[in-house]
C-alpha cells in the first residue's frame, strides 16, 4: 500500500529523515516508535504531502503523494490540534469533514453512534466549541474524525498521548478492530512502547531519522524494544 | 520586589517571540504612534491660539473645560475597545512566594504606564505651557493639569471595572450619542452643564483632591475585585462562550461550495477578529460623509473614485487581504483533506462579492450629494467585483503569516507583512489612476465606462482568473503551510 523510495528530508545541513526503503502492505497495522526528534512526525507529514521531500518520494497505493492528490480520497489523518477547526462545535466539525469526504449527516450520525463509549458523554451536545475542549477531548474528536468516510489508510500521530486510561483502553480496541479489517492500513506513532506492541503487527524503530529496527510483533517485542531504548 | 517585576516586564518585552521579527512593521507602527502623539502635542500647543481666534469672547480655559466632558467620554470609549488589563501572564507568580496583594498592585501599577494615559498628558502639557507663558497663575494651571492627569488615571481604572460588561458599554455609547444629540439640536447644552465642573478644577486648584479621592476609590475597588478573582477559575480563566450550533441549510443551494461557505460564515461570526472586521467595514460607509460634505471635494471626481473603491471594497480589503491566513490554524488539515481548492476559493469570492454589493447598496443614500456620486460608486463596485476580487485572492497566496482568530483586530498587526501594503497599490491605486487618466484626457463618462468595462471583462473571465489563482495556491502550498505553523510570527 505504502512504498518509500530513497526518501530524505533535510533542513539546511541537518538531515532529519533518511529512509532508503520501506514497504507497508495493505491491511497492516504499522507502528512507528522513536525518541523525540527521531523523525516520526516528519515522516507522517511527508506522507501527507504537508512538507516536500528533499530527495526521493512516497507512493500511497501507487500514487506518488507529492505529484498527484489522488491519494486524498482514501487517506485520513490526525496529526495534532492544527487538524481541528477551533470555532466549530464537535458535531459541526464531523459534518464538515463528512461533507469533504462525501458523507451526509445521517452517515455521520450513524458513525458517531458507534463511538458513544469512546466519547464518554463529553463531546457531543456539550454546546462547546472545539477550542474550549480539553486537550484529551480535542484528541478524541480528531481521532474519530479520521475514521470518517471509510478510509483505506489511517494515520494517527501519538494517538494515546493526553488520553485518560479508560479512553486509552477503548482506543486500543477501536484500533484493533480497524486493523482487523483487510482493507484498512493503520499507521500509528507513539512514545508508549506497551500500547504500540499491543495494537500493531509490525513495529519500526526510528532513530535520528533512520530505521534501526523492523520487527514483526511477538511476545518478545516489548522486551526487545525496552532493551533498545534503555540504551 | 517591584524591581523584580520590572525586570520581568523588561524580559517579556524583549524576549517575546515576535520581537525582532517583522521589524518593518514595528517601525511603521512606532512611526504611526509617534505621529499620533506628535499631532496631539501640536494640537495642544496650538489650542490656545486657535481658541483665541475662534471664540475671542471667552477664555480658552473655559472653552477647553466645556469640551472636557466629551474628551473623558471619548477616552473611555476608546479604552473600552482597545485597553485590556493583562492578567494571564502572572499565572506563574501565583504559586510562588509573593503575596497576592503585591501581585495585584503590580498588575494595576503597570497599567499606569499604558500608552492611553499619555494621550491627555501629551495634549495638555503643551497647552498648559502656552497658557503659563500667557500669564495665567501657575498654581492654578499646574494643579489643573494634575487634576486632568488624575482624571485620566481614573478612566484607566474605571475601564477595567466596566470592561467586561456590555451594559456599561451601552450606557457609554448612549451617553456619548445623546449628549451630542442634545447639543446638536440645541435642546440642552451639555457643554455648559459640565463646563463649571471642569473649570472649577482650574478656578479652585485644590479641588484636585476630588479626582484624587476618586482615583483612590477606583484603585481600591479594582484592587478588591482583582484580589477576589485571582484564581485559575476566576480572572485568569479565558471566557468560554456557550456554543450555538447552526445548520445554515440555506447554503445548500450552492452545491459543492456549501461546506466552505458555511465554514466561512462561522469563521466570521465566531471569531473576535473577523467579527470586528465586519463591524468596522460597515462603519466605513460613513467615511464618505467626511468628504462629500466638503465644498473642496465636491468637484473632484478623482476623490470620489477613491471613496467609491474604498467604501464598496472595504470588506474586500479587510477580509480579502488575509485569505487564506484566516484558515491558517488548521490549514494543514485542509491540505490533507480531499478538498477542491477551487470551491474553497469560490466560496471566499462569493462572500466578498456579497459584501461589495451590500456596501454599494449602503452608499446609495449619498445620491443626496449628487447623482454623479452614485454613478461613480456603481463603476467602482463593478470594478471591485470584476478585477479586485481575483487580484486580492491572487495576492493571498503570498500570505504566510499565521493569524490567531480570537484576538482583537485593533492595532493587531498579526498576519501583516509587506504583502499587505503592496496589495493596496493595485487594488486602490490602479482604478484611481485609470480613472484620472481617462477623466482628464477624455471625459467623465469615458472614465466611468473604462472602469465598468474592465469590471465586466474581469467578471466574464472569472473562471480563467480563478483557475490561475487556484494553481498559484497549489504551487505555494508548502510555503504557506510552513509559514502558518510559525506562531507569533
Amino acid at each position: 500500500m505504502i512504498r518509500v523510495h530513497e526518501l530524505s528530508k533535510k533542513y539546511g545541513a541537518q538531515e532529519v529523515l533518511n529512509m532508503e526503503m520501506l514497504e507497508i502492505p495493505k491491511g497492516q497495522s504499522f507502528g512507528l516508535v522513536g525518541n523525540n526528534g527521531a523523525g516520526k512526525t516528519t515522516f507522517f507529514s511527508l506522507l501527507l504531502d504537508l512538507i516536500p521531500p528533499t530527495t526521493g518520494y512516497i507512493e500511497n497505493n501507487e500514487i506518488q503523494v507529492n505529484k498527484s492528490e489522488a491519494w486524498k480520497p482514501f487517506t485520513t489523518a490526525f496529526i495534532d490540534e492544527s487538524f481541528l477547526i477551533g470555532y466549530l462545535t464537535p458535531e459541526e466539525y464531523f459534518y464538515f469533514i463528512g461533507e469533504l469526504r462525501g458523507r451526509n449527516k445521517a452517515d455521520i450520525d450513524g458513525l458517531l453512534a458507534n463511538f458513544e463509549d469512546f466519547f464518554h458523554g463529553e463531546i457531543l451536545k456539550q454546546n462547546k466549541y472545539l477550542r474550549d475542549l480539553s486537550k484529551g477531548n480535542q484528541k478524541k474528536v480528531g481521532i474519530v474524525a479520521s475514521f470518517i468516510g471509510n478510509p483505506e489508510v489511517v494515520i494517527l500521530d501519538e494517538p494515546f498521548a493526553n488520553l485518560d486510561p479508560t479512553t486509552q483502553i477503548r482506543l486500543k480496541s477501536i484500533i484493533r478492530e480497524l486493523a482487523a479489517k483487510e482493507e484498512v492500513t493503520v499507521l500509528i506513532s507513539s512514545h508508549d512502547l506497551m500500547h504500540v506492541t499491543e495494537v500493531c503487527e509490525r513495529i519500526v524503530v526510528l532513530h535520528k531519522g533512520e530505521i534501526v529496527r523492523d520487527i514483526q510483533t511477538s511476545t518478545e517485542t516489548l522486551k526487545e524494544l525496552e532493551t533498545f531504548f534503555a540504551g | 520586589m517591584f524591581r523584580r517585576f520590572i525586570w520581568l516586564q523588561w524580559r517579556s518585552f524583549f524576549r517575546s517571540a515576535s520581537f525582532g521579527k517583522s521589524l518593518g512593521i514595528k517601525i511603521f507602527m512606532a512611526f504611526m504612534g509617534l505621529y499620533l502623539l506628535a499631532s496631539l502635542g501640536f494640537l495642544g500647543g496650538a489650542l490656545y491660539f486657535i481658541l483665541r481666534k475662534v471664540v475671542p469672547t471667552q477664555s480658552p480655559m473655559w472653552v477647553v473645560s466645556q469640551f472636557l466632558v466629551y474628551w473623558v467620554l471619548a477616552e473611555l470609549f476608546i479604552r473600552y475597545f482597545m485597553q485590556k488589563l493583562p492578567v494571564v501572564d502572572i499565572k506563574p507568580l501565583l504559586i510562588n512566594n509573593i503575596s497576592k496583594s503585591k501581585i495585584v498592585n503590580y498588575i494595576l501599577g503597570r497599567s499606569i504606564f499604558s500608552g492611553f494615559n499619555l494621550l491627555a498628558l501629551v495634549t495638555f502639557v503643551p497647552f498648559s505651557i502656552v497658557v503659563l507663558t500667557k500669564g495665567y497663575p501657575a498654581t492654578n494651571v499646574l494643579l489643573w493639569l494634575a487634576s486632568l492627569f488624575l482624571i485620566t488615571l481614573c478612566s484607566n481604572f474605571l475601564n477595567f471595572l466596566i470592561n467586561k460588561s456590555d451594559i456599561a458599554f451601552g450606557i457609554l455609547l448612549t451617553l456619548l450619542l445623546s449628549f451630542w444629540g442634545l447639543e446638536y439640536f440645541g435642546i440642552l447644552s451639555i457643554r455648559d452643564l459640565f463646563a463649571p465642573i471642569f473649570h472649577g478644577l482650574y478656578a479652585y486648584p485644590f479641588a484636585f483632591v476630588v479626582p484624587l479621592l476618586l482615583l483612590i476609590l477606583l484603585y481600591f475597588l479594582n484592587f478588591r475585585f482583582l484580589k477576589g478573582v485571582l484564581f485559575l477559575d476566576g480572572a485568569l480563566k479565558g471566557k468560554v462562550k456557550a456554543a450555538r450550533a447552526t445548520e445554515l441549510t440555506w447554503t445548500k443551494r450552492f452545491g459543492e461550495m456549501a461546506p466552505f461557505l458555511q465554514l466561512d460564515l462561522k469563521l466570521i461570526w465566531r471569531n473576535k477578529r473577523t467579527k470586528t472586521q465586519v463591524w468596522i467595514s460597515l462603519l466605513f460607509v460613513f467615511y464618505g460623509l467626511i468628504f462629500y460634505t466638503q465644498e473642496v471635494y465636491a468637484n473632484m471626481p478623482v476623490m470620489h473614485v477613491f471613496l467609491g473603491i474604498f467604501m464598496t471594497g472595504i470588506f474586500l480589503a479587510n477580509f480579502g487581504q488575509f485569505i487564506p491566513a484566516w484558515d491558517s490554524a488548521y490549514y494543514s488539515m485542509m491540505m490533507s483533506q480531499n478538498i477542491p481548492l477551487r470551491k474553497y476559493l469560490e466560496s471566499k469570492a462569493l462572500l466578498i462579492t456579497v459584501s461589495v454589493v451590500v456596501m454599494f447598496l449602503l452608499t446609495i443614500p449619498y445620491v443626496y450629494f449628487g447623482w454623479k456620486i452614485v454613478l461613480v460608486n456603481i463603476a467602482c463596485a463593478v470594478y471591485n467585483l470584476g478585477i479586485n476580487i481575483p487580484v486580492i485572492l491572487y495576492f493571498g497566496s503570498f500570505n504566510k503569516k499565521r493569524i490567531e482568530l480570537d484576538q482583537s483586530p485593533f492595532g493587531n498587526m498579526q498576519g501583516t507583512s509587506a504583502v499587505q501594503f503592496l496589495i493596496m497599490l493595485p487594488v486602490l491605486g490602479l482604478p484611481i489612476l485609470l480613472f484620472t487618466v481617462f477623466y482628464y484626457l477624455v471625459s467623465f463618462e469615458a472614465a466611468l465606462t473604462i472602469l465598468i468595462a474592465l469590471g465586466i471583462l474581469g467578471y466574464a473571465f472569472k473562471n480563467t482568473l480563478l483557475n490561475i489563482v487556484t494553481e498559484q495556491y497549489a504551487t505555494k502550498k508548502h510555503v504557506m503551510l510552513e509559514g502558518f505553523k510559525q506562531k507569533n510570527g
